[in-house]
């Protein structure tokens, strides 16, 4: 029963951060009806500014915690101007391109983010700088650290603000005018192109905060961690309903789980013919299943409250 | 598994030849032609990956291959009449299989005069045989799964130990530090997989229980899920088949879910960047390298000089070997008087070199003779070096097996002791037999103590008859 509990903490900390990433994408897709495949690039982009930034204060001499928060705020700021560059270079100029232009020029961008990741930080893998002395709790059987606990709690009050700023304030209730209609939203006064850059800006954002706690956990970054984790993400975001905000971070977190508990039990349940490695089709055969059953995914395509 | 591999290499290879077949080949006779030219310039392809999570250990090959190409043209070999430079065409292979007998193909379609690498098994064994269809000789320095060697591809040689002899080294020596249970975690790579096989068998041949086995894969980075597993089973070591980057945040995330087992590896974890990416969780626990250390060597010390030197970065795993194989092959070439691989393959086998990882003399096989292994401790954020293990193939099933190839020893050293008179080739010829010897022990304990037992009275006859 222990085990299983711990599977359930693993996932949950794992599905966190799916979530926030998750919430990129949908808001892409429910403003512009564009996957935004570079998405998990800049979130690797944001785990590496602040591998630099926080490494460098640190040298300096600053107290650790500070030079944690600082590399969040740069790599925030730095990931919200990537966001807003790639809209303004390779998105919006194909606005009313066929549709599988924008997808195409997303991968390429990806590629591109890749590339220069590469180079700017070179190849080898890097180390996240430990931010919290190394407490560890144990509560009914299961074992869990202060990081877990704090990305957890990160994660829920990004998606609170997200939330008050999609349906409290007026640029939020642009996006959703815009998600609903572009053209009449645009004869009502709204700025098209201003809400889509903030969506973009917004959705990085998000992004950058996931990459600081993807760092903060496994204290690792590469400058290729982007891919699998945008298509987990992304598998999360289509489980929940993409362009449903409430569905993606229920789909990451639920990803997440069925991610932990099948890697740990699949072994058990096939009688070792399906190893423990396998645990990647998880995330594959929970998109392809909801796909051919339900393929608005679980909390539907409501187009009225898309963000 | 294999097969299907092979299969796969096999068409992408033929779509490859097709499309290679285009009219802009043009033969370049790369041979040396001494009457005509001054200059003849030797191709020899290298393969790792300079992509992906390994990308890392690819850059430090590559490293160790132009270190070596450098020296080499500085020297100014001549071979033919004709002097002799070096070119390394370098390929990316990304650790992925498909992508290896791609880039194998190309280099055979560039007419390389020969291949040094590629880095992992899982790459290695498919590109092995489009480089014998196609007579190039090729020389990892880093491919340690056994399959590599016993194809039956004369043109595939290694200056590294197989995961035979490490993984009997390391089941060895986790049975020494009076561990009784254990839990073992490949990332199901050629290698990796490769290397977990072989430590089980010798594990439990010396009495250690398996309790649990989880595999993960090559690009992995959370092993909470299996760890919680294996923290069930309360094992007292982790053995891990598989790369650093793996390795490392495995240990690391151990300690996290407060698993209190010792972690141990081959040389795919002992590295610089095992410890950085580990941290704390590496301390104190252990892995094996093939070879001595380079301290210990009588060339490693100054080689280790040259590449921090040339490159202003830390020796990460394979260069040391890499460069070995450049001159390996380099010096087959100049030996054969030749640099066309039909003329200076049959030198390679000859060869008899004091390298700078070990000393570099090849079985029929072409994998490297007696190879030994070296355990090293994370001390400090640096490897300690522990001890080596003998040539690998001794103390593996059960006592019996020990007994007898403790004769078969004694038989050598008598051997040793006449070497003097007979030559070196004797030692070797019984170290060969010591290690098939053990080798069939380890099949049957019993069946197998016999068979070490007739070999031992078959080396002593032969010692008599010398």
């Amino acid at each position: 029963m222990d085990i299983f509990l711990q599977q359930i903490v693993n996932g949950l900390v794992q599905g966190s951060i799916y979530a926030l990433v998750a919430l990129g994408y949908t808001m892409v897709y429910g403003i512009m009806g564009l996957i935004n495949f570079a998405h998990g690039e800049v979130v690797m982009i944001g785990t590496l500014v602040t591998i630099t930034v926080a490494g460098t204060l640190i040298k300096a001499g600053m107290p650790v915690a500070v030079a944690g928060l600082a590399g969040m705020m740069a790599a925030v700021l730095v990931c919200m101007a990537l966001g807003w560059a790639l809209e303004r270079v390779a998105y919006r100029p194909l606005r009313n391109a066929p549709r599988l232009t924008p997808l195409i020029t997303a991968i390429g961008m990806s590629i591109v983010l890749q590339n220069l990741a590469m180079m700017v930080w070179g190849r080898n893998y890097l180390t996240f700088p430990s931010f919290l002395p190394n407490m560890d709790f144990e509560l009914a059987g299961a074992h869990f650290t202060a990081i877990q606990v704090i990305i957890v709690l990160v994660s829920a009050a990004t998606m609170g603000a997200l939330l008050l700023l999609v349906y409290r304030t007026k640029l939020g209730m642009a996006m959703r005018a815009t998600a609903q209609n572009p053209a009449v939203a645009s004869l009502m006064g709204v700025n098209i192109n201003r809400v889509i850059a903030a969506a973009f800006v917004i959705g990085s954002a998000l992004g950058a905060v996931a990459g600081v706690m993807v760092g903060a956990y496994y204290e690792i970054a590469h400058y290729q961690m982007g891919f699998m984790l945008g298509l987990k993400a992304f598998t999360a975001a289509v489980l929940g309903g993409i362009g449903n905000l409430a569905g993606a971070m229920l789909g990451g977190i639920l990803l997440g789980i069925i991610e932990a508990l099948g890697a740990g039990y699949i072994g058990d349940l096939t009688g070792g013919f399906l190893g423990s490695h396998y645990q990647d089709i998880f995330a594959f055969v929970v998109l392809i299943v909801v796909l051919m059953f339900k393929p608005s995914g679980l909390f539907g395509e409501k187009s009225g409250d898309r963000a | 598994m294999q097969a299907r591999l092979s299969v796969i290499a096999l068409s992408v290879a033929t779509v490859f030849a097709l499309s290679a077949c285009g009219p802009k080949e043009e033969p370049k006779p790369v041979a040396a032609a001494p009457d005509a030219k001054p200059e003849v310039v030797v191709k020899l392809g290298h393969v790792a990956p300079m992509t992906g999570p390994q990308a890392h250990l690819g850059k430090d090959n590559e490293n160790g291959a132009v270190l070596a190409i450098e020296e080499l043209n500085a020297q100014g070999m001549e071979i033919g009449g004709a002097k002799v430079k070096f070119e390394l065409i370098n390929e990316d292979d990304g650790a992925d299989p498909k992508q290896g007998a791609i880039v194998a193909q190309k280099l055979v379609d560039a007419k390389v005069n020969g291949v040094i690498g590629h880095l992992n098994s899982g790459t290695t064994i498919p590109a092995s045989k489009m480089y014998f269809d196609a007579g190039i000789p090729q020389v990892s320095g880093s491919a340690t799964n056994p399959k590599y060697t016993q194809q039956g591809f004369k043109t595939a040689f290694r200056v590294m130990a197989n995961d035979i002899q490490q993984g009997l080294a390391l089941g060895e020596f986790a049975a020494k530090q009076g561990v009784k249970t254990v839990a073992i975690v490949d990332d199901r790579t050629a290698y990796g997989q490769g290397l977990a096989d072989e430590f089980k068998k010798a594990a439990e041949a010396a009495g250690i229980k398996v309790v649990a086995t989880e595999y993960t894969t090559d690009k992995a980075t959370d092993f909470k899920a299996i760890l919680t597993k294996i923290k069930s089973t309360k094992a007292e070591l982790i053995f891990f088949g598989g790369m650093d980057a793996q390795g490392g945040p495995l240990a690391k995330q151990a300690k996290q879910l407060g698993v209190k087992a010792l972690f141990l590896g081959g040389d795919g974890v002992c590295t610089p960047e095992f410890m950085k990416l580990g941290g704390e969780a590496a301390e104190g626990n252990y892995c094996s390298l093939p070879g001595s250390p380079l301290e210990k060597l009588a060339n490693g010390p100054a080689f280790k000089e040259k590449f921090t030197k040339r490159f202003n970065a830390e020796i990460q795993l394979y260069a040391p070997y890499v460069y070995d194989a450049v001159w390996v092959v380099a010096e087959a070439m100049k030996r054969a008087d030749s640099v066309e691989p039909a003329k200076y393959l049959a030198e390679i086998g000859k060869t008899k070199r004091d390298g700078v990882t070990a000393q570099i003399a090849f079985d029929e096989f072409g994998d490297l003779k007696g190879g030994a292994i070296s355990m090293y401790k994370y001390t400090d954020g640096k490897l300690e070096y522990v001890e080596t293990l003998g040539g690998g193939a001794v103390a593996t099933a059960g006592s019996e097996v020990k007994e007898a190839v403790a004769e078969v020893k004694d038989a050598a050293k008598a051997v040793a002791g006449a070497a003097t008179a007979v030559g070196k080739e004797a030692v070797s010829d019984v170290k060969d037999a010591a290690k098939a010897a053990a080798e069939a022990g380890k099949d049957a304990v019993k069946a197998g103590a016999e068979a070490v037992k007739n070999a031992a009275d078959a080396t002593k006859a032969a010692v008599d008859k010398k």
